[in-house]
């Protein structure tokens, strides 16, 4: 006994001001609007709605909503409906249920209980528009001792990325993500002066020229890399983990790997990208020194190593370990790190909080005194600049973002990414639906929302007083907590609001 | 020509040497004495030569494009980690990992190798990289390979040249064991058959180029017979998932 495939979005089609112009067929990948051949309607089934919101955006007499379907079960407290739909899958297929982006469960957020301070009376606070507020960051290994040579000059100082803002995009491999959405954030990355991140998908050789400001990720399936791929980029990132899927791999399904990919890749048309759960090279920190010493062996020391983790319960002593195996940077991403395709179950059930994995990390790396010996990057769902701002609060040097980047040039978070059906042009592979992505209008786009946060950023700064950056890193005296339990607020190392 | 004494160099220092040598014009570089260091010819691109007295460290050749290397005496592991081109001969037993995620070139190793050899390797157009092994493996051989060709000669005669998990997760290339390989020591995506003839002609090569590297007599490598395996589909996990 099957059960047949239901919508789980309902178009609506006000017909009034429907004009029959048929923009919505031709825009929606996903089949739902039509053409009746005899009638000359515009007409629609729901059945494969994405809810991704193209036709609603793009109809030019605003003739359609999108709404959510009334369920054929309507489920119960403890049953709901996604848990029924679910299983109803899974007895229809044998499968694993593989879904998009970040998790969507009503998870406890710590950011949105942790409030920031301001100036008022005793310390005044500073006007960004009128005085010079610092954002520059430095990404990488600090020396314990400052050596100058005659000229002043600091001797040997390990490689450095230097950044205008203390926001990079995330890793986001092509195939995962089309190429003009690459090329917008690359260019964005550039125009702001700060990185973009290939993931694990190799270099395009159309971004090349983007070099100064791209970290290249080496993951377990090596996919694209080479000596050239290598002295490409201005760091390395070797990607263990991903928030999105702690302890599991990645698959690039084979009808994603089309000709661009494939170069890139640097493997057969059509095959699957493997990218195995562990690094089967890597079953110790002495095992990852060897590899991130491969790779500045490769690089002539002339690169920061990044490793990528998932935010886990051990997370303080991996950190630790990293830091002593001799990365430059550690990046965290906590548990609502988004992806083009992750088992559903690992997503939502596997991983910690990035805003505790960070003070955990943070605070160990600090007791251990040895965090000045790398840089700690965290993503996960930034969602806007407070969230930033309390994650560097909380420890960070600089944050990842990828899901605020993709929706900056126009995902709208149906969380269909791995369908390969965008119809906005990111996580597809399909040229037409690809060239509906502008890079240049994509990268102005992307530029503006990392100047918006940027000026944000510099207000909430000027609030509290501060005028540098580096002043707040790790300052948990700007953070109260509403609203936690205290092993919460211990963990995050900061005082309950009205302490 | 230059040589290096590698005895008591830290790695870094000799690999800065090596570079340095081949920056100012060496064509050859004769490395002796080298105990253990790592990261002998890692990411070296171009026609060069080395030749190893003693035991490299791991990472031998990671990344390297191009140059052709002889290891006089054993390698440790990960040696052509990500290789994109060149040759390597090993004139005794290699460790673990040996050619994890090779893309393009050739490693020809005269006595046994570790666990995971050959893991993730791949090809890519012209690129199909090769490995030779005269000895036996450990578990694991081929894991998830893509591309590629691995050979076993399973020399002496008198024991079982590949571990078990053999070819786990393999979605492309092929592999030629001399003799049989019992199923139990198959990954399920492998499948098992005879080389054709074009192959076993391929394969007679091989074993000749093996016995000249090494300077065995012709048909040291007696009764050619030979196990294929290959990938059930290039594809293993395509219906695992889905679409929710």
């Amino acid at each position: 006994m099957g059960f047949t495939k239901r919508p789980t979005f309902r178009v609506e089609r006000d017909s009034c001001r429907c004009i029959d112009c048929g923009v919505c067929v031709r825009q929606c990948a996903n089949e739902v609007h039509y053409l009746d051949i005899d009638t000359k309607e515009v007409l629609c089934d729901s059945t494969n709605c994405s809810n991704c919101r193209r036709c609603v955006e793009l109809c030019p007499t605003g003739a359609l909503a999108v709404w959510g379907a009334p369920q054929e079960t309507s489920g119960n407290a403890a049953w709901a409906v996604h848990d029924i739909r679910a299983i109803q899958a899974q007895a229809n297929s044998g499968g694993i249920l593989l879904t998009g982006m970040g998790s969507d469960r009503p998870m406890p957020g710590y950011f949105d209980r942790m409030m920031l301070n301001a100036s008022q009376v005793t310390n005044p606070s500073i006007d960004p528009l009128r005085e010079p507020m610092e954002l520059r960051t430095f990404l990488g290994r600090k020396p314990t001792v400052l050596q100058l040579d005659d000229k002043g000059k600091p001797v040997d100082l390990p490689p450095q990325l230097e950044l205008d803002v203390p926001i990079m995009f995330s890793a986001m491999s092509f195939g995962s993500i089309s190429l003009n959405a690459i090329k917008s954030l690359a260019a964005a990355a550039e125009s702001e002066n700060t990185y973009y991140n290939t993931g694990e998908g190799g270099l395009h050789r159309d971004l090349y020229p983007f070099g100064k400001n791209t970290i290249t990720q080496v993951a377990s399936g090596r996919f694209g890399v080479n000596i050239d791929y290598l002295n490409a980029g201005a760091a390395i990132e070797i990607k263990i983990g991903q928030g999105a899927k702690p302890g599991i791999g990645g698959h690039l399904p084979g009808e994603k790997v089309g000709q661009g990919v494939s170069e890139t890749r640097m493997i057969p048309l059509g095959s699957d990208a493997i990218s195995p759960a562990p690094h089967h090279d890597i079953y110790s920190i002495e095992d990852l020194t060897q590899l991130i010493f491969s790779l500045k062996e490769a690089t002539e020391y002339t690169k920061p190593i990044s490793v990528k983790i998932a935010a886990v319960h051990n997370v303080a002593a991996i950190a630790s370990g990293i830091a002593r195996a001799g990365a430059d940077i550690i990046a965290i991403d906590g548990y609502r790190g988004g992806t083009g395709a992750t088992p559903l179950r690992i997503r939502d059930h596997v991983g910690i909080p990035i805003e505790l994995a960070l003070a955990a990390v943070d605070s160990r790396l600090r007791d251990e005194g040895i965090r000045q010996e790398v840089s700690i990057v965290v993503g996960g769902s930034m969602r806007h600049s407070a969230d930033v701002i309390k994650a560097i609060a909380l420890g960070a040097d600089a944050v990842y973002i990828a899901t605020a980047a993709l929706i900056s040039l126009g995902c709208h978070v149906c969380q269909k990414c791995y369908t390969g059906k965008c119809n906005w042009g990111i996580a597809t592979q399909n040229p037409q639906l690809v060239k509906r992505l502008n890079p240049e209008i994509g990268a102005r786009r992307a530029a503006n929302l990392l100047r918006a946060w940027k000026h944000e950023l510099k207000e909430m700064l000027g609030g509290m007083g501060i005028n540098a950056v580096e002043s707040l890193r790790g300052n948990r005296l700007m953070l109260r907590g509403v609203g936690m339990m205290d092993s919460e607020l211990r963990i995050l190392g900061i005082k309950a609001a009205g302490e | 020509m230059v040589t290096i004494d590698a005895r008591g160099v830290y790695y870094m220092h000799l690999n800065k040497r090596i570079r340095q040598a081949l920056k100012d014009g060496a064509l050859e570089i004769i490395l002796k004495n080298v105990n253990g260091q790592r990261y002998i010819a890692d990411a070296i691109r171009g026609n060069f030569s080395f030749s190893i007295e003693g035991v490299p460290g791991n990472d031998l050749a990671a990344y390297m494009d191009g140059p052709h290397i002889v290891v006089k005496g054993n390698a440790q592991d990960a040696v052509a980690n990500t290789m994109n081109g060149g040759t390597i001969i090993i004139h005794g037993d290699a460790g673990d990992t040996l050619g994890y995620a090779m893309r393009g070139g050739e490693v020809f190793v005269r006595g046994n190798v570790g666990y995971r050899v050959g893991i993730h390797m791949k090809e890519y157009q012209e690129q199909v990289p090769l490995i030779v092994i005269g000895g036996k493996t450990g578990d694991f051989l081929g894991e998830y390979m893509a591309g590629g060709i691995i050979v076993v000669l399973g020399l002496p005669d008198d024991m079982e040249p590949v571990g078990n998990y053999c070819g786990t997760g393999m979605h492309g290339g092929v592999m030629f064991i001399r003799g049989n390989v019992p199923d139990y020591k198959l990954g399920r995506e492998v499948q098992k058959t005879t080389p054709t003839a074009k192959e076993q002609h391929y394969l007679t090569g091989i074993v000749s180029r093996y016995e000249n590297y090494f300077g065995l007599e012709e048909k040291t490598v007696g009764g050619m017979s030979f196990t294929k395996l290959a990938p059930v589909g290039i594809r293993p996990y395509g219906n695992m998932y889905v679409k929710f």
